[in-house]
């Protein structure tokens, strides 16, 4: 198993709308304030009360990408919390628990899965303790892990009389806030950062901030006083870590992406409600007004649409006007948007879709993580047209390529779908800030004039102008002098109907040509990248070769730094697949060939040198080791998978590798992780 | 420089049968932009799909020919990006009623300012005669298997209680007067609609020109013959809201006309409403420069090619210290 000691696992849960999310935000930002590398990922139902949700936070004074399925701190302020996730606490962690659980009955727990009831009543029968709540904490006691009672209700009554309030249902609000403040005061945290913690959360709300505030420290104290004995044995280091904190930013998915929009110059936006998407619209409508450095001040238009075929078309209508547009959705309303984006195609229309994927079919899960739309992205719409796929890897990454993905749109004139999904929307990191002032908006061949070429009569503009390449000069609606038309049929020069043989191959040429130069002109370092490469070691005899695409990045790292370390005899080698169509087929080729080729020629045993190939990506078809199949004569030896909503787990990631290092792994592999 | 008529016609062969009531349609469109002096570049026309969806095609603006049941989104998301444009949409009753319903529906809560045309027929034509959301109940145009089991949809009713703030009819055969109606569509300020009762001749042979222009005798008088289409002006009707608190006694008057049909039909114009704030104005309420300098027109880099975005604040509300 994997050890976490080099960063700390923080476990947070409660009923949904129970104020899990504001302390899981206290806790991440004093954390961040210290100086320290944070992840978070946010888990929740389909549901606005009532149901289970939690919030896992990872730390350490090195980079964290992901999360893993070992807790050293388990949070809870219901029972249900407790059943669900204390299995995973570690031997020396902590369970911070309202000792009224006790007068709970599991079968009373309505929103409990079958899942983790079968789970606890496994260990409990295995360690011979009673089906209840009494049996869960024996059995935690007795592996060693350390149980805080925070008697919320006596805590809340003694704090009313305290402040003279005694409105305890109003205070009822703040056991998050006292669960995650003893959870503080084990790891000694620094009771100042903690404080500009909960500030930072109710900056807006001052009375609650006061009243947090107060909880926070009332409960901070009554755990250094009734746990005096107790201490957390992997001590925070934050003393001189706190220049490194003035250049980290903490963002989340849905923030990065639209960030990165209003770099890249998007002024319209569409969309209709739909999770995890919905954030990446409401984060641009709620900063809808640019600042320019020039001092004048520009704005977002962000429209709410009746449904997702509205919010594709109206973008490709604004878009057709000149301006960068884009539309936000998830797979759902991505199925609605398929004809709409041939439109685009055979129209040759700039636009982007942001598809932050969850998994489906039809509604699937909506709350929940897969990348089980690769090849319906790769493939919507019917007839033949280009199209670009792109994806991101992390969060930092995705405001960067939001950028590209707008330059690739205009250049080569032709939709983007942006993937991205529910872990990258929903979690949380801290990162470096935003290097955006180098780089370039790259229009392609828009042009806003058209100069009358001295035949006064003729209005009209061939959009779509053969025998000059693939991508013809481009003008709003509008531009004088050049009048032209578009149709979803297929079109002569100008944009008219037409059904001619000739010129329906010639058009047919012209766009779907675009495809290969779009592979030509596309860096190759932005259409797959090298994420992680051992140090050339001549007495290793293996290569593990990881091949992602998407959101799986941050475990698979995570994994590699461990494993790299720990296995000297294996070289490892991780490519991110970014550009998924066209799909870099022969890049990839090349680049592993090479890659491979200097390794062996490094090693002492080139002859019997071994590589195993994984591909790991979260669906059942592996749907990218079908498209590296269809596209290269490179052979996948494991496929790691999953798709039982939950995201990878840096555990589960190496865990698997290991067994594909020792010959112990099957050549298919289904992670299930996950609470 | 002088514009004439013909500049707002391309040399597109126009492949609609002879006797559609779609070239009424056009020749009004024309006529309207050619009167009101808007340049061909200054206009755009989208359109859905169908025989009316060509429209665009025969006109020498910017012409954009959409989706089937899509014109309106397509339209609206131009108009936000460049409120400057001149747009109409046009499309079939199949486009905008049937298919297209949700955005007829949903447009009329926007009110962006543009005209919004429907060639009402009854059938949908280039799919060969089936029955369109206005056909009546149990009409059987010709190439029916069996009478129509829908009931229609009322357009100008529907129109009404959607938002659109300029509900009017013409018909497609009285060109002057359609001219008259589009051009105070154009002129008004919000989303007009206007319904135009127009014959296929091919696959509607119940509502055929014939039985538009037929009159009935008035009972008492057999010598008066009482024309079936008739324009609600000359009775006096006023459809033009006022005051505010007259808005929902307008809208009820104008359904209550649009119910007349068979023998008596009435067109001009049913209701007009420039009290509700445009989608423009709601908007310049949150975007001060809106109108000034509104998404097409912005510049997004700078001559070295650099983004002119200055994101630093947002990154400071990010920081984590």
């Amino acid at each position: 198993m994997l050890n976490s000691r080099e960063s700390i696992s923080w476990v947070i849960g409660g009923p949904q709308g129970s104020g899990v999310d504001s302390a899981s935000h206290i806790f991440l930002k004093s954390i961040a304030m210290a100086g320290l590398h944070v992840f978070g990922k946010r888990e929740y139902h389909s549901n606005i009360k009532g149901e289970h949700s939690y919030f896992s936070i990872r730390f350490s004074d090195k980079i964290v990408r992901s999360h893993i399925d070992e807790i050293d701190i388990l949070v809870s302020f219901d029972a249900e919390t407790v059943l669900r996730h204390s299995p995973f606490v570690v031997n020396d962690g902590f369970l911070i628990y309202d000792p009224d659980i006790l007068n709970k009955k599991i079968e009373e727990i309505h929103t409990l899965d079958f899942s983790s009831e079968y789970r606890v009543k496994k260990i409990l029968s295995e360690n011979k303790k009673s089906y209840d709540f009494k049996g869960i904490l024996e059995e935690l006691k007795e592996r060693g892990v350390r149980l805080i009672e925070l008697p919320y209700f006596s805590l809340i009554k003694e704090f009313s009389e305290k402040i003279q309030d005694h409105s305890l249902s109003k205070l009822a609000r703040i056991t998050n806030v006292m669960s995650l403040s003893a959870s503080l005061a084990i790891m000694d945290f620094d009771v100042e950062l903690m404080k500009r913690g909960i500030q930072d959360t109710f900056s807006t709300k001052p009375k609650i901030m006061e009243i947090n505030t107060d909880a926070a420290l009332f409960t901070y104290n009554y755990i250094k006083e009734n746990y005096k004995d107790i201490h957390f044995r992997y001590p925070i280091n934050s003393s001189n870590e706190n220049s490194n904190a003035q250049n980290l930013i903490v963002a989340q998915g849905n923030q990065t992406s639209p960030l990165g929009k209003i770099v890249a110059g998007c002024r319209f936006q569409t969309y209709y409600p739909i999770t995890p998407a919905t954030d990446d619209s409401e984060y641009l409508e709620s900063n809808q007004i640019v600042e320019q450095r020039d001092g004048k001040y520009g704005s977002v238009v962000v429209i709410q649409t009746e449904d997702e075929i509205a919010a594709i078309t109206m973008a490709i209508g604004a878009a057709l006007t000149g301006v960068r547009a884009c539309t936000t959705t998830s797979g759902p309303g991505f199925s609605l948007m398929a004809e709409a984006l041939g439109w685009a195609g055979i129209n040759e229309v700039p636009l982007i879709v942001t598809l932050y994927q969850r998994a489906g079919p039809s509604t699937g899960l909506p709350t929940r993580q897969e990348q089980g739309d690769l090849l319906f992205a790769v493939n919507a719409g019917h007839g033949e047209f280009p199209k670009i796929v792109y994806s991101s890897g992390d969060i930092e990454e995705s405001f960067y390529d939001t950028i590209r993905v707008f330059n690739y749109a205009e250049i080569f004139q032709t939709p983007v779908i942006h993937l991205l999904d529910k872990y990258l929307s929903n979690s949380i990191i801290t990162c470096n800030r935003f290097k955006y002032r180098d780089i370039k908006i790259k229009r392609g061949k828009f042009k806003q004039i058209q100069i009358n070429e001295g035949n006064a009569s003729e209005s009209r503009f061939k959009r779509f102008k053969l025998g000059e390449g693939e991508i013809s000069e481009r003008v709003p609606l509008g531009t004088e002098n050049a009048i032209f038309w578009n149709t979803g049929d297929e079109h002569d020069e100008f944009g008219h109907i037409t059904e001619d043989p000739t010129m329906r191959k010639d058009m047919m040429e012209k766009r779907l040509s675009k495809l290969e130069l779009i592979s030509s002109m596309i860096p190759i370092e932005e259409q797959i990248t090298i994420e992680f490469e051992s140090e050339l070691d001549p007495g290793s005899d293996t290569l593990v070769l990881v091949l992602s695409w998407g959101s799986t990045k941050g475990a698979i790292l995570d994994s590699l730094f461990s494993l790299s370390k720990e296995r000297k005899q294996t070289q490892f080698l991780y490519i991110q697949v970014k550009l998924l169509n066209p799909f870099p087929g022969k890049v990839l080729e090349k680049v592993l060939m090479d890659r491979i080729e200097r390794i062996k020629k490094n090693t002492k045993i080139s002859s019997n040198f071994l590589v195993k190939t994984v591909v790991i990506e979260m669906n059942y078809l592996s749907q990218l080791d079908l498209l590296i199949k269809q596209n290269s004569n490179i052979k996948a030896d494991y496929n790691l998978l999953k798709y039982n909503g939950r995201p990878m787990s840096n555990t589960e990631i190496y865990d698997s590798l290991i067994n594909i290092i020792e010959n112990k792994s099957k050549q298919r592999v289904i992670l299930t992780n996950g609470v | 420089m002088e514009y004439s008529i013909s500049d707002y016609k391309t040399t597109v062969h126009n492949d609609w049968c002879a006797g559609c009531g779609d070239f009424g349609i056009l020749n009004a469109i024309q006529m309207t932009l050619y009167e009101m002096k808007i340049l061909p570049h200054n206009a755009v026309i989208f359109s859905g799909i169908g025989c009316s969806g060509k429209t665009p095609h025969f006109i020498n603006t910017f012409g954009v020919h959409t989706l089937h049941g899509r014109v309106l989104p397509f339209a609206q998301g131009a108009k936000l990006a460049n409120p400057s444009l001149n747009i109409i949409a046009v499309g079939g009753d199949g486009d905008g009623l049937g298919i297209g319903s949700g955005h007829f529906v949903n447009a009329g809560r926007r009110n962006i300012d543009l005209t919004y045309i429907i060639y009402n027929n009854g059938v949908y034509g280039l799919t060969k005669g089936q029955a369109s959301p206005t056909l009546k109940l149990g009409v059987k145009t010709k190439s029916l298997p069996q009478p129509n089991v829908n009931e229609s949809i009322n357009p100008i009713a529907l129109a009404c209680i959607s938002g659109f703030t300029f509900v009017a009819r013409g018909y497609s055969y009285d060109v002057r007067y359609l001219k008259e109606i589009i051009k105070k569509g154009i002129m008004h300020k919000g989303l007009s609609f206007i319904d135009i009762l127009q014959p296929c001749p091919t696959y509607n042979d119940i509502n055929t020109k014939d039985w538009y222009q037929s009159y009935k005798m008035d009972e008492n008088n057999p010598s008066i013959k009482i024309p079936k289409i008739y324009k609600l002006e000359d009775q006096g009707f006023d459809g033009t809201v006022k005051r505010e608190e007259d808005m929902s006694s307008k809208i009820l008057f104008a359904i209550e006309k649009s119910k007349e049909w068979e023998d008596r039909i009435p067109v001009g114009v049913f209701y007009e409403n420039t009290l509700t704030p445009t989608f423009d104005e709601r908007l310049q309420t949150r975007i001060q420069n809106y109108h000034q300098y509104p998404p097409s027109q912005q510049q997004i880099n700078d001559t070295n090619d650099f983004s002119i975005a200055d994101i630093d604040r947002l990154i400071d509300d990010l920081k984590a210290v």
